[in-house]
């Protein structure tokens, strides 16, 4: 294996772990769980990509292998943390805010997480009876 | 195969993985509220993912990504079906 590529490897597999501990640490020394979502949702995923590049450059070089593997996983991690993040933090909103204590988010309209059921978040009016085709497009 | 500087740098990256999957355990244990355990609980799920990669380059085995894959999935269905039941009383509607 070339040396270049050991050092390369290497310093991967220490920046990723640098970051993992960054996002881990940040769990645990932030005040307040919307800072807390922070660290884990950016830092451990960088750290975990980190990981995924050096095994990749890892087995091509020792094993003159490219494997896809990794790169599934890392595109399913980056794809699914965002989403855990937003439903982590509705899941805080709901349950340890009050509505009236937050910001509002500029113009007329409430937030949409907070909106009562109806036309207003965006759902459709039901069909009228007898329309036909055109109301079940519309 | 493994080289010596791959090894020292894998030692260093198991330690710190395995410090950030303890830290998540206090936050798991210590959190005010449902929403911290179930983030800590996801940083747990990829913290043991990375641990597990990590094992296969150790190790210089392919199987451990199928795991690792596995490990995925079903941390992201799990943590979205938690949240999914606090905000609606119902994984399934």
């Amino acid at each position: 294996m070339a040396l270049w590529m050991e050092i390369l490897i290497s310093a991967l597999l220490v920046l990723a772990g640098l970051f993992a501990i960054v996002g881990s640490f940040g769990l645990i020394r932030l005040p307040d769980p919307m800072t807390r979502l922070h660290a884990p949702t950016k830092a451990t995923t960088l750290g975990i990509g980190g990981v995924l590049i050096a095994s990749m450059v890892y087995f091509w070089a020792a094993e003159g292998r490219v494997s896809a593997h990794e790169l599934l996983i890392t595109l399913f991690l980056f794809l699914s943390a965002p989403i855990t993040a937003l439903f982590i933090a509705k899941v805080h909103l709901h349950q340890s805010e009050k509505p009236e204590a937050l910001p509002k988010p500029g113009e007329a309209v409430d937030w949409a997480s907070f909106a009562p059921d109806g036309p207003a978040r965006g759902v459709r009016p039901a069909p009228e009876a007898g329309d036909g085709d055109a109301a079940r497009q519309g | 195969m493994i080289t010596p500087m791959i090894s020292v740098a894998l030692i260093f990256a198991f330690a710190c993985f395995g410090l950030g999957l303890l830290l998540n355990l206090w936050r798991v244990l210590t959190g005010p509220a449902a929403s911290d355990r179930i983030l800590a609980l996801d940083t747990m799920v990829i913290n043991a993912i990375a641990l597990l990669i990590l094992l296969g380059i150790r190790q210089g085995s392919a199987i451990y990504f199928e795991v690792s894959m596995l490990f995925a999935l079903v941390g992201f269905v799990s943590t979205v079906a938690y949240c999914r039941f606090l905000l609606r009383g119902d994984v399934i509607e």
